[in-house]
């Protein structure tokens, strides 16, 4: 054990720590009723969370003192363990607002989901280092595929569409194990196309996307331009630029349609639909360079912003301590996973290292996701920011999906 | 090539979030006024509005509470709009008009849904408000009237219009302000300054604590009372003598310059545009397009000032030389000045002098000295505008500088006025052919209050201070230059002997002797004076208006009067009377001549008024 505190990663630990600590603070903030009474009432919610994160830190000693073999030994039955707490929730699950993610024990509810990510993480790694498995082979893909869309279908039912959406992370990996660029360029291309035919119609959009492939494809001197690959991505792109609409209209619930519609700007219902972003937009644009102050954020201390100490918390940062206070958590954010990145590509080990991956990837994609929507970037989907939003699971999920990492880390030498 | 993927992928995130949150929080300032707006309650406190006392101190306007329904649009939740249209007594139609048109004015500030409601009203409705978010109660004074006259001396207070919030004045909608009279002309003085508290509130509704320790409050001030050189016995008494016939009574103290009482008629009870029914009895008020309650004549109706004219006639003929005080002037039932051409006189002893002359108002007299004074010089442009200096350093042609927002300058014509008006120089014109103005019937205008001044200039013998209504601030007197500086007449001050004793003598032989004040020596003059009306595009003539000018006592005036009553005829006859009654009650208090002022209160004029309006062929001067 002194031994493994010694190779620890403690810069990763420093970061999260600074981001637990300043995520309270702001919880605190947007949840404190009088600056008299104890910040340890249980009662309260920024006495829950400080229990929380007393909790996560004897979870991580845990982990920490764990056989480091042991995730990849036992990797397919966590995994099973995971999708079996996700079919539970059926029989024995509680329903908030609509979404069966819960399980309730009195008056703490714990959602499997946020540790389901680390069980798919492992179950991947597992699967990948398989010296038989090769992602640019069909069947491989397949697999792999398999393993992570079962718990998403499963998330995808209960339904929580914002938690399935994390599940994109694990292409990273899989695109950095040998994963076709096919897959990522199709990703990227139907996020561009779904993007711009919304913002610009398809009316426009289409003529503007054809002149484009056609215009690439006459300059295109250094690879012998294949026709019928231009012709199916023309053929694609204008397809899914057409169906955009049937999309939006007819696939999508009514009130995911609005976030889209909100994001861009087609409703301005600011009593309604638009009600959340545009508390948070104010009360970020109202901090300033600064900000008001922590406690003092006018909106916040009204608690107009809806959420706002668990997916909204981004917004009383940027109240409370201004434009300061949010580069500083995205300039931590960043950090953070370029840090994770550098901890994965120094592994040896294939498993730690598609393991380690995925943690930077599913972080990432939570950062991105969270403070683009706070931010009007991207249309309203319900999850935290990791270490900063309240809530137990999300934070004790970060924390072993983490921490598993860098206790492979420590390990790093002797896995080989 | 694969490795690069989460690096740029991050970096890009990093970049683009960096990019918007400085958008956000640095360039758009916009999100700071929104925030305030949001989160930041204003509550106001409006103080008291000041009061207004007469001269003696005695109360004429005070405060009476009033409760404004008031909604802020964004605020307002989903209601049952039948029930809340009952409860505050509007029809539906009414009560989403009302919201309508606060949400054009702003979603974010309150506007007012329905105003002054009364406290009975109010303690109903306090119970079951709560159920209507975004609507609330804001509580302010109406005015109280302690009299039932002088409404257009005090004006009257009302909601502000939309173009005086649209300025970014300091009103906003709902508030009170000060419309016409007193209450417009010292509405700053009497509003005071609205106090605002900051809150910061939550999303509820509910205010959580001070905004910023309340460095942005402010605490309300109260509008400062007035005293007004209004003496309330006597404006109620001209008003009384007023009844049923239209006109004006100007009373002045011409050692202060302080106005006593400012009658017009017909006037209205200031309590008619108080509180709720106030916009129902303005309308109505409004469109009396025949008896104008609204309208001011003391102040803005222009007539000829009549004989009253000829003491000035006088007074400059004196000054310019052009006469001896012992002349004999000859009257033969008039003067012919050209050939074919007579100004006709009535009956009166033969020859008469400058006393003589004012005390029987005789035509000829003023015709020929007003005729040497133009002819004095060698043009008559030049002696028009030297008599036109003379005349206008008494306040006439001019607004006088009183502080009340209404009024007319009238028309004291020059040299230039009758170039045009006979074509120079392609025709010459003389001093006949204006000779007219020596008997105040020719092109000569005035409102009644400058020829109340003028008779306080005669009084004081050469000088008055501007006619002014406001005699002192929260019990501190007026300093104000403009009206504690003297003003003086070109008229030498021994001209105006001869003048104040035909003035007196008017009451001793002349035509007004049987309007005698027992006990006081009063100086007046009469004055009859044409008038025309146009009837169907055609000029007829009226009734005579009667006119009367007055002060008193001789020695030592108190007060100086000028009193106007249309189609009341021949001067002594109506403006006469009343003009001793006036003077009368206010150096005495009381009325010893009983009958003189039964027949005023008995007489009206409503038969004069309705003969052009009645479409027949009609006689006047009866």
């Amino acid at each position: 054990m002194p031994k493994t505190l010694l190779q620890i990663d403690w810069l990763t630990i420093l970061i999260i720590a600074i981001l637990i600590g300043f995520g309270w603070g702001n919880i605190y903030s947007t949840t404190f009723v009088s600056p008299d009474e104890s910040i340890l009432d249980l009662s309260k919610i920024y006495g829950k969370q400080l229990l929380w994160i007393f909790l996560g830190a004897l979870i991580g000693v845990v982990i920490l003192a764990l056989e480091s073999k042991f995730f990849e030994r036992f990797a397919n039955i966590i995994y099973l363990f995971a999708v079996l707490s996700l079919l539970g929730l059926f029989a024995f699950g509680k329903t908030i607002a609509g979404q069966t993610a819960w399980y309730s024990f009195g008056a703490f509810s714990i959602q499997p989901a946020e540790f389901v990510k680390v069980a798919v993480a492992l179950a991947l790694a597992k699967y990948i280092s398989d010296l038989d498995n090769d992602l640019s082979r069909f069947k491989s893909q397949f697999k792999a595929f398999a393993i992570i869309g079962v718990p998403l279908a499963l998330i995808m039912l209960q339904p929580d569409a914002g938690s399935a959406l994390i599940y994109l992370a694990f292409l990273i990996p899989l695109y950095r194990e040998g994963l076709p660029h096919f897959y990522i360029s199709i990703g990227f291309l139907t996020a561009a196309i779904f993007i711009l035919t919304l913002k610009f119609g398809f009316t426009l959009f289409a003529p503007i996307f054809g002149v484009l492939i056609i215009i690439v494809y006459l300059f295109n001197k250094r690879n012998k331009p294949k026709l019928w690959k231009y012709a199916l991505i023309l053929l694609f792109g204008i397809g899914f630029s057409y169906s955009v609409n049937f999309i939006l209209n007819s696939v999508l619930l009514p009130h995911q349609k609005d976030r889209f519609d909100v994001l861009i700007g087609e409703t301005n219902d600011i009593k309604g639909s638009a009600f959340n972003l545009y508390q948070s937009e104010v009360a970020i644009g109202s901090g300033g360079w600064t900000g008001k102050g922590w406690l003092k954020g006018s909106q916040t201390q009204g608690r107009f912003v809806p959420e706002q100490h668990t997916d909204y918390i981004f917004s009383t940062v940027g109240e409370e301590w201004g434009f300061m206070g949010t580069s500083i958590v995205v300039i931590l954010f960043t950090l953070l996973i370029l840090r994770l990145f550098h901890l994965a590509e120094r592994q040896k080990n294939q498993f730690s290292r598609v393991y380690g991956y995925s943690v930077m990837s599913v972080i990432f994609v939570h950062f991105f996701v969270n403070v683009a929507m706070v931010i009007g970037l991207f249309p309203t989907v319900g999850i935290p920011l990791p270490f900063f939003s309240y809530g137990g699971s999300g934070l004790w999920g970060f924390l072993i999906l983490v921490l598993i990492f860098l206790k492979l880390d420590a390990k790093r030498k002797s896995l080989n | 090539m694969r490795k690069l993927l989460p690096i740029i992928l991050v970096s890009f995130t990093a970049f683009l979030f960096l990019i918007r949150l400085f958008y956000l929080q640095i360039m758009d300032d916009s999100y700071d006024e929104v925030s305030t707006n949001i989160s930041v309650r204003k509550v106001y406190d409006y103080p008291q509005r000041g009061y207004i006392y007469d001269r003696n101190g005695e109360l004429m306007v005070g405060n009476q509470p009033a409760y404004d329904v008031m909604a802020v649009p964004l605020e307002v939740k989903e209601f049952d709009t039948l029930e809340l249209a009952s409860l505050l007594k509007l029809t539906p139609e009414r009560l989403k008009t009302q919201l309508e048109r606060a949400w054009r004015y702003s979603p974010r500030l309150a506007s007012v849904i329905t105003p002054q409601l009364t406290k009975k009203e109010y303690a109903y409705l306090q119970e079951r408000m709560h159920k209507y978010q975004g609507f609330y109660i804001q509580k302010r004074s109406l005015r109280d009237y302690d009299v039932k006259h002088s409404a257009n001396i005090l004006g009257y207070i009302a909601e502000v219009g939309q173009g005086e919030i649209s300025e970014k004045s300091y009103y906003q909608s709902g508030d009170l302000k000060g419309k016409q009279g007193v209450e417009e002309q010292y509405e700053e003085v009497l509003r005071g300054e609205r106090g605002v508290k900051h809150y910061l509130r939550d999303i509820h509704n509910k205010n959580i604590k001070p905004f910023k320790e309340g460095k942005f409050d402010t605490v309300s001030k109260k509008g400062s009372d007035l005293h007004l050189t209004i003496d309330a016995k006597l404006q109620a008494y001209g008003e009384k003598l007023m009844k049923g016939k239209r006109g004006g009574i100007v009373a002045i103290e011409p050692s202060t310059g302080e106005i006593l009482s400012l009658v017009t008629a017909h006037s209205y009870d200031p309590d008619l545009l108080v509180g709720r029914k106030r916009s129902r009895n303005f309308t109505e008020l409004y469109y009396d397009t025949i008896q104008k309650p609204l309208y001011n004549r003391a102040l803005q109706a222009i007539y000829a000032p009549g004989s009253p004219f000829k003491a000035l006639t006088g007074l400059v003929a004196l000054q310019e030389g052009v006469v001896d005080l012992e002349e004999d002037f000859r009257c033969n039932g008039g003067y012919s000045y050209a050939r074919g051409v007579r100004m006709g006189c009535h009956n009166h002893p033969s020859p008469v002098q400058m006393v003589t002359g004012i005390a029987h108002s005789c035509n000829s007299y003023f015709a020929q000295i007003y005729r040497r004074t133009i002819e004095k010089y060698d043009t008559p442009q030049k002696g028009i505008d030297v008599w036109r200096g003379h005349m206008a350093s008494f306040g006439l042609g001019d607004y006088l500088g009183y502080d009340l927002p209404v009024g007319r300058a009238g028309l004291l014509p020059d040299a230039d006025y009758y170039n045009r008006a006979y074509r120079y120089p392609t025709y010459q014109w003389y001093a006949s052919a204006t000779l007219s103005n020596a008997i105040g019937q020719g092109e000569v205008l005035t409102t009644p209050i400058q020829l109340a001044n003028a008779t306080a200039a005669i009084a004081n013998k050469g000088w008055f201070y501007r006619p002014h209504i406001i005699k002192k601030v929260d019990d501190k007197s007026i300093k104000e230059e403009k009206y504690t500086t003297k003003q003086v007449t070109t008229i030498d001050k021994e001209h105006f002997d001869p003048i104040i004793q035909g003035m007196h003598d008017v009451f001793n032989y002349g035509t007004a002797k049987f309007l005698r004040v027992p006990g006081i020596e009063v100086c007046g003059k009469t004055g009859t004076s044409e008038n025309y009306t146009k009837i169907d595009g055609e000029r007829v003539q009226l009734t005579d208006h009667s006119i009367f000018i007055a002060f008193a006592p001789k020695d030592d005036p108190k007060i100086a009067l000028a009193v106007f009553v249309e189609n009341g005829y021949w001067g002594s006859r109506y403006a006469g009377r009343i003009s001793t009654l006036m003077i009368e009650k206010y150096l005495k208090d009381e009325i010893e001549r009983t009958d003189l002022e039964r027949w005023i209160l008995n007489n009206t004029l409503e038969d004069e008024y309705a003969k052009p309006y009645s479409g027949e062929p009609f006689k006047i001067n009866q």
